[in-house]
């Protein structure tokens, strides 16, 4: 680990300001989960590290007329174990209970998850089927917006996530093809039916693991189910290989026909 | 043979791992635990570069960073060369190549993590900020990463003595038998698979600190080892030039090495000889990430092999042709394991008459390879128990009945056996008799039925497998080619109020030895197990030692204790018929007392070593006061531990993912000490033996970077991947050594690769796959499944 400046502000708003007076080598902490490994291997040089544990009002659930906000610097093992995340969308509690392993769950947080965008990350598959709205100190972001491709977002220099409001949907799953080693995603389906208020209705399948460029929506998958909600009726459906990542452990060949296997047990998960 | 009875702690009891108290705890002392005063830190400078010529060094901006006390590089420390303990002699008996391995890189780096200098300084981090500002020009040349390209030269080899790459070509076994054989086969099965390069991954990275003492001129090297007298014996003798009795090795508590920590490092040498030079300590604790690319890895085999049998299933010849990666460099015994300990057990637990093996080893731009946890049998009985399954498939046989149609009968021990070795003793069919039953064989066919019916395939692998274990008679390798010794020392020293402290060159790093060891001698001296210290690790209080790998300690090691004791008892009996007044030979020594036979006269053990150290009523004229005794043991053979393992496995056609659904092992380690510690080695060699077959391999991409080198692309094993283990054992007693032991360490991960593979390729017959390599990935499971619908084989 290099050295640099440790900071622990007591308020978002002074937060904001030692982020702006550190300019471009600042660098946010949540849960520290990605940022320190990074740090301790050397891969990051920051000039000085913004701890956001001390600004209290940052972590909390809660239910929101039809949509369940998660603070920014919610553990995931809080989400896992939450009764209202449970009640309202159990396959977000699930795949919070499905992140790295209880040391991670216990430190690790949504708002850090998202910020960071890993293109094997869990998170980014919930926020984009559940078409989640990302609410920073300066404004909201509507998810279609938000991922822009791996370890790439739409937040501006100095922007700090501040919660993720998810829309509840009427059935939901997620399921996860977990890397053997990293346990990350090689492949991870979630896939969201709504009703026909509120957001729109529909069905939005959103894959992480796989694509290139991160986290995407299947939308012939989509397509499919909004018709016919049935694991039957995407039989075979699945992105082609050529636009999905491989590695190691999994050709895009493989990735790809494990999309439409994890899709059909999304679907059926989610009953 | 114990004369005496000490309930519960005696031999055969499963008493609770003494040391666990300190290691549970966090009490127990590892080398970075240790920190000498003014001490200094060192970093090293690792190659990013799989190949390339070191133009320049400058290091003129590290030697001026804060808290920098030195810098060198190869220019100082590259006369130094590591050694090589083994010399294998090829065919048309040339010697290997045997090329210079300097400690710090002289003009090439030839692997990704190859040290190329050290910085020494006041702290850690200041050494590693430094080591950032040398400057190494380097020029990179294409890396030799694959073996048999490698074999056909061209472009700039690993090293210029071999331009071929080639260490060497070396065979054994009668090839016209052979050959003869394979003439007259009703069948003949061909196989051809890879064994998967391996990171040993020991739990306790290796770590060193070098400290020298000029009153005394006294080195001390505190090392993460599995044997610091071999170490001291290298590098004093072969490195650095120290003498022995100026250099004190001390390995305290290691954290697991599974042959790793066996072989001298240039880590070590680097911090012992800087440590002089700077007038300071100097420690250095690899990273994790550092250990991934500097402890030599294991297996890495490539192979071709054939069975030639007769109509009946008769196994007549075998024939292996082998590929060994050497990595490098040599590692300190790297030669010897695709050599003297794979060739050697081609016979498995098989009467087959002939057989021939040829081994090429091949330098490669990659991590050194040695001996990991079965080194050399692992493959071996990948390679044999492969091909026996695939030929009782090819001739619709049960494969127990195959196997069992050519095992070596009891009758036929002493057997020897076409490649060198002589198996004294054993029972293969009591192990699969005691497996077959054990994993319920005759309820597979309802389990199947029920897998399917929930969309899985189920498959029922089995594997039998032998190891030569006890290394070794020192005359048989030393003609083989080693160039040490491989007896065991140990001395029992008799304290004066009868409590015992033994010194034995067998380490323990994670064996459970001061355990074990207490045992033997609580039973033997007939006193509570709490009244003896088992004492290792540390040059300057063990007499000798030649260490721990290859399951050799209580075969070997243990041997030299009940030698010592021997010795402690007959001189007992001396003094205690002085005491007694009683002849000599009238003198037994049963529970803990010297009595004349036949009358109810007797000495307490304690009152014996009373005795001797205050020798007031003592035989001084014919016997030395004190009682303290040193042996030496050299085996009369190999120890050869055999079992026999069945797995279940389940596969999901859709994902490929394989869940190993059950285990069961019947092994014969011969007589047992301690059962519980032998169940919780069968239990840790198992899990890495699943993990060679579903999980780790060490993957290099073409410019001989490595692409698994942390654990968010190396797949350890977790508890969650393996089931509950079913464990049994049978026993035949070793013939040659007093405890009639054979050794356990790497039976698990010596049988478990095939047990699995074999149980996967049951459960794809069904598509027609014949063979899948390790390890055995969904993404390959699932690709062996396509191909095999596709016609693609
Ligand atoms: C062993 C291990 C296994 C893991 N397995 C998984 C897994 O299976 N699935 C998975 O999804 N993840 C996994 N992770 C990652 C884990 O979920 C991390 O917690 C997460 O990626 C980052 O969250 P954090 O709170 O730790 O963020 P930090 O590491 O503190 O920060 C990460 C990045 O986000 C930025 N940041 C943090 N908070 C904010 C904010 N409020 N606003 C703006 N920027 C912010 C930081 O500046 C930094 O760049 C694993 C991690 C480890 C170490």
């Amino acid at each position: 680990m290099y050295d640099f400046q440790y900071h622990r502000p007591a308020s978002l708003a002074d937060a904001a300001k030692l982020l702006q007076s550190a300019g471009d080598d600042g660098k946010l902490m949540a849960g520290g989960q990605t940022l320190i490994p990074t740090l301790k291997q050397r891969l990051a040089q920051p000039s000085a590290v913004i701890d956001l544990g001390g600004i209290k009002d940052l972590a909390g659930i809660k239910v929101d007329g039809n949509a369940v906000m998660i603070g920014a610097l919610t553990t995931h093992s809080t989400v896992a174990s939450s009764k209202d995340v449970a009640g309202k969308i159990k396959a977000l509690a699930q795949l919070a209970e499905g992140i790295g392993d209880r040391q991670v769950r216990h430190c690790g947080t949504i708002g850090g998850s998202i910020a960071n965008n890993d293109p094997a990350a869990d998170y980014p598959a919930a926020v984009l089927a559940l078409n989640a709205t990302i609410t920073t100190n300066q404004r909201k972001i509507a998810a279609d917006e938000f991922f822009k491709g791996l370890f790439e977002t739409a937040l501006k220099p100095g922007e700090i996530i501040t919660s993720v409001s998810f829309p509840v949907p009427e059935k939901a799953a997620y399921v996860k093809f977990p890397n053997p080693a990293s346990r990350y995603a090689i492949v991870g389906v979630f896939v969201a039916r709504f009703g026909s208020g509120g957001t729109g209705g529909g069905v939005r399948v959103a894959v992480t693991g796989a694509g290139q460029g991160g986290v995407f929506r299947a939308h012939k998958i989509e397509e499919a189910l909004s018709k016919n909600f049935s694991a039957k009726a995407i039989e075979g459906l699945h992105p082609p290989a050529s636009s999905l990542n491989g590695d190691i452990h999994a050709s895009a060949e493989y990735r790809s026909h494990l999309i439409g296997v994890m899709a059909k047990r999304a679907v059926a998960a989610a009953g | 043979m114990a004369p005496n009875d000490v309930g519960s702690t005696g031999i055969g009891a499963s008493v609770r791992r003494r040391e666990d108290r300190r290691f549970l705890t966090g009490r127990g002392t590892y080398t970075d635990d240790i920190n000498r005063p003014n001490q200094t830190y060192a970093w090293i400078l690792r190659s990013p570069h799989a190949h390339a010529a070191i133009k320049s060094i400058d290091t003129t901006a590290a030697k001026g960073a804060p808290g920098v006390v030195a810098v060198f590089t190869g220019a100082e420390l590259g006369k130094f060369g590591m050694p090589c303990g083994w010399l294998v002699t090829g065919k048309n008996n040339t010697p290997m190549v045997e090329p210079k391995h300097p400690a710090l890189a002289e003009g090439k780096v030839r692997h990704v993590g190859d040290p190329v200098a050290v910085v020494i300084a006041e702290t850690k981090s200041q050494a590693r900020d430094a080591a950032e500002k040398i400057n190494v020009d380097y020029a990179p040349l294409p890396a030799i990463m694959d073996m048999k390209a490698a074999l056909k030269g061209g472009g700039t080899p690993v090293h210029d003595a071999a331009a071929s790459n080639l260490c060497f070509d070396w065979e054994l076994g009668d090839k016209a038998a052979v050959g003869a054989a394979f003439t007259k086969a009703a069948h003949v099965t061909k196989l051809d698979l890879v064994n998967n390069r391996l990171v040993p991954n020991a739990m306790e990275p290796r770590a060193a600190i070098g400290d020298f003492d000029r009153a005394t001129g006294e080195h001390t090297l505190y090392t993460t080892s599995q044997n610091p007298h071999v170490i001291r014996l290298l590098m004093g003798a072969f490195v650095l030039g120290i003498p022995e009795h100026k250099l004190r090795v001390v390995a305290p508590d290691v954290g697991g090495g599974f042959g790793s920590k066996i072989y001298h490092y240039a880590e070590e040498a680097i911090v012992t000889w800087a440590a002089k030079e700077i007038g300071r300590p100097v420690k250095w604790t690899a990273e994790r990430s550092e250990a991934f690319i500097s402890d030599a890895h294991g297996r890495d085999h490539i192979t071709h092999v054939e069975l030639a049998m007769d109509k009946d299933g008769k196994f007549l010849a075998l024939r292996c042709e082998t590929l060994a990666n050497m990595g490098a460099y040599l590692s300190t015994f790297a030669p010897c394991i695709p050599t003297y300990l794979h060739g050697t057990l081609l016979a498995g637990n098989y009467a087959t008459p002939a057989i021939h093996t040829n081994v090429k080893a091949v330098f490669t731009n990659t991590v050194p390879v040695d001996a990991y946890r079965g080194a050399g049998r692992p493959e071996a009985t990948f390679q044999i128990e492969r091909l026996i399954d695939k030929a009782a498939r090819e001739l619709k046989m049960d494969p127990a009945e195959l196997r069992r149609r050519n095992f070596i009968k009891p009758s036929q021990f002493p057997y020897q056996t076409p490649v060198a070795l002589v198996y004294d003793t054993g029972n293969y069919d009591a192990t699969l008799d005691q497996v077959l039953k054990l994993s319920d064989a005759a309820g597979y066919e309802k389990r199947k039925a029920e897998s399917k019916a929930r969309g899985k395939l189920r498959g029922r692998g089995l594997a039998s497998y032998i190891e030569a274990c006890g290394i070794a008679p020192s005359n048989v390798v030393g003609s083989l080619g080693a160039r040490a010794g491989l007896y065991e020392a140990a001395t029992v020293r008799v304290n004066p109020t009868g409590n015992v402290t033994v010194f034995t060159g067998s380490h323990s790093h994670g064996q459970g030895h001061e355990t074990t060891f207490a045992q033997v001698v609580s039973d033997m001296l007939g006193i509570p197990m709490d009244q003896v210290e088992i004492s290792h690790g540390d040059t300057n209080r063990v007499p000798f030692g030649m260490g721990t790998y290859g399951s050799r300690s209580l075969a070997v090691g243990g041997t030299a204790i009940v030698k010592a004791i021997d010795k402690i008892v007959a001189k007992g009996k001396k003094i205690a018929a002085h005491m007694l007044e009683a002849a000599e030979a009238d003198i037994e020594f049963k529970n803990g007392k010297f009595q004349v036979a036949g009358t109810d006269k007797s000495k307490a053990f304690g009152e014996i070593a009373l005795a001797a150290y205050v020798p007031h009523k003592y035989p001084l004229d014919t016997v030395e006061p004190g009682l303290d005794e040193t042996a030496f043991y050299d085996p009369k053979n190999f120890t050869f531990p055999a079992g026999a393992y069945v797995c279940e496995v389940e596969v999901d056609p859709e994902t490929g993912v394989v869940e190993v659904q059950s285990f069961a092992t019947a092994d014969d380690f011969g007589k047992i000490v301690n059962p519980m510690i032998v169940e919780g080695q069968v239990h840790g060699g198992l899990v890495q033996g699943i993990g060679q077959a579903l999980l780790e391999t060490c993957v290099y991409d073409k410019d001989g970077q490595l692409q698994s080198g942390s654990y968010m692309d190396y797949t350890m094993p977790r508890a969650d991947d393996v089931p509950s283990f079913k464990v049994a054992h049978s026993v035949t007693a070793c013939t040659h050594n007093p405890l009639g032991v054979k050794g356990c360490g790497e039976a698990g991960a010596i049988g478990a690769p095939p047990t699995v593979i074999n149980a996967i390729i049951d459960a794809l017959s069904e598509f027609g796959v014949t063979h899948i390599d390790m390890p055995a990935t969904p993404n390959r499971v699932w690709k062996a499944i396509q191909d095999a619908k596709a016609g693609r084989h």
